[in-house]
């Protein structure tokens, strides 16, 4: 809805959507781009909106298959998502859960050159037949640079 | 396989987990290491070179300069040290104590006080391992390690399994912010566990603190939340191994420590506290141990050549005798004073001969007559550094240079004298 109230809400249906509101739903889902509403990049009533709308939806980027973004320059590399995954606490106790570097391969999160990077990312509790809404990597991101979609 | 570890020199947690990558003598991958650690890592994007009055010179004739400089000078001032290696330390104040120079580095603007409190047992403290496998109630007051010690949280204090700590951080540790304002930090923490205070009012609020945990009604003249202050108290009453980590803000706030020691007093009557200063540089508290072990002070010192006695004080640190006036001639190892010190004070130092030995070019090398440009610590040279909870780590050599290290420098340049 916080994404609604940002669109022009006309349904000019210029985007090739039916709605406003079906356009704000693939925005979520990251399926659109902010700039493909013509009237909200085009009218210059709407400019304040768009560059809200801009800074809300950061740009996809490199998703990983299970969804799992890792915006890297907000990323700062310290670490907090490698040593809270539980999944890397399970698979890495006396490394990555103990605070130091992985030891195992089999861990989510490795930062490397000061940027964490995603891999496994199969073995994250959020996907699988068993998938629950973890966010222990989202919350403890001091700068808000893992998301999910 | 069995991996190889080197030290990250990015700041005073001094992380020994580090792995790197190497082409040609060139760290191209750094592993583990936060974006602080990895930009100290893979060295200066503008190094500094070799010069004599602004032209280039050879390393010899530098040091020959630097030397002529150092004995036609009657107050000499050697400064810096945060940055380099404990061996150059010692060194540099073998160098002050041969010369009478002022000797003095960042903690007399920075941690000094509590450092200094600590190492004359006033307060209590422990090692960044007893928190990551003892402490339950972590604190940080007036610092923000998401951005000054980006893997303090990671690493050490909050997040990590230890062995009185096996349930993570949800489960077994609480982590509280005092601050002025909201950090990075503070957000972690949660709204729940972040305090903020007005600018100055940490000493009150420390005040209040103890009134709670004797279980006094808390006031503060910024009509602070008492139930909230009773909380806290009440939180801190049950922790078994508590820790404060003292950042910047808390010193800077505080005209002098009094109030700290009665809290810590009072906080280890009802529970156990202890105290971890969260020192910038990677090896300042380095210095501050040595030059303790040599005269018994952590720095603003003035040695007597003749007698080897020392003057200590105030009087004696670096922005007061810049702002006196009172040295003729500068050392400066590894740091930018220029750029750090306000203006008004910095300005003098602009005027007086100059020495910068240090491997990157700063603002303080551009105003200097001789530059000397030293290996880089704990990437291209080794030695040892001291963490910020005093315990002592060996740098290892990663990759090599033709530049000499700042403890090969002064080496050269005491026996020039």
């Amino acid at each position: 809805m916080e994404i609604y109230q940002f669109l022009p809400k006309t349904n000019c249906k210029e985007c090739g959507k039916a709605t406003c509101m079906a356009f704000a739903v693939d925005l979520l889902g990251r399926k659109a781009k902010v700039d493909d509403c013509p009237p909200l990049v085009n009218e210059a009533k709407y400019k304040a909106n768009y560059e809200k709308l801009s800074e809300m939806i950061t740009p996809v980027g490199d998703v990983t298959e299970t969804g799992l973004i890792v915006h890297e320059n907000k990323c700062i590399g310290c670490g907090n998502c490698v040593v809270a995954c539980p999944v890397n606490v399970a698979n890495d106790p006396f490394g990555a859960g103990s605070g130091k570097a992985p030891t195992s391969d089999k861990v989510i999160f490795m930062v490397e050159n000061g940027i964490v990077k995603a891999r496994n990312v199969q073995e994250c509790r959020r996907f699988g037949e068993n998938k629950i809404l973890c966010v222990a990597c989202i919350d403890t991101c001091p700068t808000k640079a893992i998301e999910f979609v | 396989m069995s991996r190889k570890y080197y030290v990250c020199t990015g700041c005073a947690l001094l992380c020994d987990d580090i792995e790197v990558e190497t082409d040609n003598d060139v760290v191209t991958t750094v592993h583990a290491a936060c974006r602080k650690g990895v930009a100290r890592m893979k060295g200066c994007s503008n190094p500094m070179e070799c010069t004599v009055g602004g032209e280039k010179a050879d390393i010899d004739s530098a040091i020959s300069m630097a030397a002529t400089i150092l004995r036609d000078a009657k107050n000499p001032l050697i400064f810096g040290h945060g940055n380099s290696s404990s061996e150059a330390q010692k060194k540099s104040i073998g160098l002050a104590k041969k010369i009478g120079a002022y000797i003095d580095d960042t903690s007399s603007f920075c941690q000094g006080p509590i450092i200094e409190a600590i190492l004359q047992d006033k307060l209590k403290t422990c090692t960044l391992d007893d928190i990551r496998h003892k402490a339950d109630v972590i604190i940080f007051w007036g610092a923000d390690p998401s951005n000054s010690h980006p893997r303090h949280l990671s690493r050490y204090s909050y997040f990590p399994r230890g062995q009185e700590r096996q349930r993570g951080w949800e489960e077994d540790r609480t982590a509280i912010t005092i601050d002025i304002r909201r950090s990075e930090t503070a957000d972690i923490c949660g709204d729940t566990r972040f305090y903020q205070i007005p600018m100055g009012g940490d000493a009150e609020f420390m005040e209040a603190l103890v009134s709670a945990l004797s279980n006094k009604v808390p006031k503060t003249s910024f009509d602070f939340d008492k139930k909230r202050i009773l909380e806290l108290g009440n939180v801190l009453k049950k922790a078994k191994f508590g820790v404060i980590c003292v950042g910047l803000g808390l010193v800077y706030s505080l005209e002098q420590l009094e109030p700290l020691f009665t809290l810590m007093n009072k906080l280890n009557e009802v529970s156990s506290f202890h105290l971890m200063p969260m020192v910038g540089q990677y090896n300042m508290r380095g210095f501050n141990q040595n030059l303790f072990v040599e005269t018994g002070y952590i720095n603003r010192l003035k040695f007597n050549a003749e007698t080897g006695e020392t003057e200590h004080g105030n009087n004696y640190s670096v922005v007061e005798v810049l702002r006196d006036m009172s040295v003729d001639a500068a050392l400066i190892i590894g740091s930018d004073p220029l750029s750090s010190l306000p203006l008004s004070i910095a300005r003098y130092l602009a005027e007086i001969p100059l020495i910068t030995i240090d491997p990157c070019n700063n603002l303080t090398a551009t105003r200097s007559t001789v530059t000397i440009p030293c290996a880089l610590g704990g990437v291209e040279s080794g030695g040892t550094a001291v963490r910020m909870d005093g315990v002592e780590i060996e740098l290892k050599k990663i990759i090599e240079t033709n530049n000499p290290s700042d403890e090969e420098i002064l080496t050269r340049i005491t026996e020039a004298m």
